[in-house]
């Protein structure tokens, strides 16, 4: 087991990774907020599509992607 | 290039000479940069680090005046369409106007550095003169390399006078270090102690490798 | 097609750093001097020399797109340096961290690491500024490329001489040196940098392919709609 001084240095040390793990954190939140935006945008493309289709082919299949 | 080079240089020297817009400035704001650090440090002189760290600061700023109008006059009146119309090197204007802020520079320091001798500084500077003045043109170079590109980097964009400082502040530390360790000797306490030498050399590369670079990237500055 | 094997290289990238991490606090002996404090050094120092080679890499990409005029080198050197700032950052708290730790002070400026990302955390912070006061996009892409040529070059030099500065009058305090270590600690330290260096390649590619897609989405939108949903606003980042 390792020793793990809970007191003083113990505290340097964990504030030290915790600082590392929330950025790492916050840019993978801020990446994924754009991956919903860009989800968002692809839905609205597709249904897009889809009315210029309706008047054309209303059986084309669509395709997803996932 | 040395003869299109010559020709800018004349021009900027000419108008600075006729217009005295800047390098009177610059020189009163030098001087008034090393008043205000008596009253900042609170001290009736000065030597040593202390005195070579005040010297250089006050050139810095006083240079940082100086970029912010090395291209004004090109961007204002048309002088880079002008410029980028006639067949020579484009990075002739980068050298005009790194030599021309040298010029500028050196003028500054021949007011600034008598009138620090008087206010300021304890030991004499009679001896050291002759080294004196060689360090100040090394770090001036790098000041002028460094300075004549980042200047030129801002003067296409909006936030003209914000972005040069920004720039070139943190790129010039290095010149800083060098030029302090280099002077600090020259203005000790107890008499001049000799130049060190790896400090010199540094400023030297310093400024090879940054003029190298100014001098490879400075055409794409002026596409448009 | 894009961010492909970003899969398996997050996959790496997570093994590394928990084999690493893993190893710092259940293998790696304490050190001498400084004892359990002395432990952040398996995370600063790795931050600290990946976070310099990308500034780096953004000066290479940034001459190539100078080169090439490809818009994508301006987007990787984007990428690159804006990915390095974060890890300057992450250097700077965790180096001032360490230095209180260790020595009571948050702030040491005879320790060469932490002065030098002081001044090039301060130089790269005005790359955004810069970028976002050019509005036109060629230019903008231009002159970010002249710059991360100019700032990626002085990112070794501003370490040698901030170093040349410090050591001459103070020894080495944090002992950030890899030299004279004992070889388990440089093992660890090794699969640590191992580690920080996946992590940033993997989140390079993953950015790069946000950014990519963004960029074909919003061309399928002008193709589909006509309409360019462009952004009304001038941004800092390249868009393709």
């Amino acid at each position: 087991m390792p020793a793990l001084p809970l007191d003083e240095a113990g505290k340097y040390v964990a504030a030290a990774f915790l600082v590392f793990l929330a950025l790492l954190l916050i840019y993978v939140a801020i990446m994924a907020g754009r991956l919903s935006r860009l989800e968002r945008e692809l839905g609205e493309l597709h249904e897009a599509l889809d009315r210029r289709d309706a008047g054309h082919d209303p059986a084309r299949d669509r395709e997803h992607v996932a | 290039m040395l003869t299109a080079v010559g020709a800018i240089l004349r021009k900027d020297l000419l108008l600075e000479l006729r217009t005295r817009e800047s390098v009177p400035a610059m020189a009163i704001f030098a001087v008034t940069t090393l008043v205000v650090f008596h009253f900042a440090l609170d001290r009736p002189t000065l030597a040593g680090d202390l005195a070579a760290g005040v010297l250089w600061v006050s050139f810095l700023f006083a240079a940082m005046l100086g970029l912010n109008r090395l291209f004004v006059a090109e961007e204002e009146q048309g002088g880079f369409d002008g410029f980028m119309l006639a067949p020579i090197d484009r990075t002739s204007l980068y050298v005009a106007k790194a030599l021309a802020l040298l010029a500028f520079l050196a003028i500054v320091q021949a007011i600034a550095v008598p009138a620090f001798a008087i206010l300021l500084l304890d030991p004499s500077l009679w001896p050291v003169l002759p080294e004196l003045v060689g360090v100040l043109l090394l770090g001036d170079a790098g000041i002028c390399v460094v300075g004549a590109l980042v200047s030129a980097i801002g003067i296409r964009t909006r936030a003209r006078d914000l972005i040069v400082p920004l720039l070139a502040l943190p790129l010039l530390i290095p010149v800083v270090i060098g030029a302090v360790e280099a002077t600090a000797p020259l203005l000790a306490e107890g008499g001049a102690e000799p130049l060190p030498g790896r400090w010199l050399l540094t400023l030297g590369l310093y400024d090879a490798v940054f003029a190298a670079i100014a001098y490879a990237v400075f055409d794409d500055l002026l596409e448009d | 097609m894009h961010g492909k094997g970003l899969r398996t290289l997050a996959l790496l990238t997570a093994l590394t750093l928990t084999a690493a991490y893993a190893l710092v606090f259940f293998w790696t002996p304490n050190d001498a001097d400084q004892g359990f404090v002395q432990k952040i050094f398996y995370l600063h120092v790795p931050m600290a020399i990946v976070a310099l080679c990308g500034f780096v890499a953004g000066g290479i990409f940034g001459a190539m797109h100078l080169r090439t005029r490809d818009g994508r080198w301006d987007l990787r050197a984007y990428v690159a340096i804006h990915l390095s700032q974060i890890l300057a950052v992450g250097v700077l708290v965790t180096g001032s961290i360490w230095a209180k730790g260790a020595w009571g002070h948050w702030w040491l400026w005879d320790e060469p690491m932490l002065v030098s990302f002081l001044i090039v955390f301060l130089l790269y912070a005005t790359y955004q500024v810069l970028r976002f006061s050019i509005e036109d996009r060629e230019r903008q892409a231009r002159y970010a490329s002249v710059f991360a040529v100019l700032a990626g070059a002085f990112v070794p030099i501003n370490f040698a001489v901030v170093r040349m500065a410090e050591s001459y009058v103070h020894p080495r305090t944090l002992g950030t040196t890899t030299g004279g270590m004992p070889g388990e600690m440089m093992l660890t330290f090794l699969i640590a940098l191992a580690g920080m260096a996946l992590l940033f390649v993997t989140l390079w590619k993953y950015e790069m392919a946000s950014k990519n897609a963004v960029a074909e989405v919003r061309a399928l939108r002008l193709r589909l709609l006509g309409d360019d949903d462009a952004l009304p606003r001038r941004t800092a980042a390249p868009t393709l």
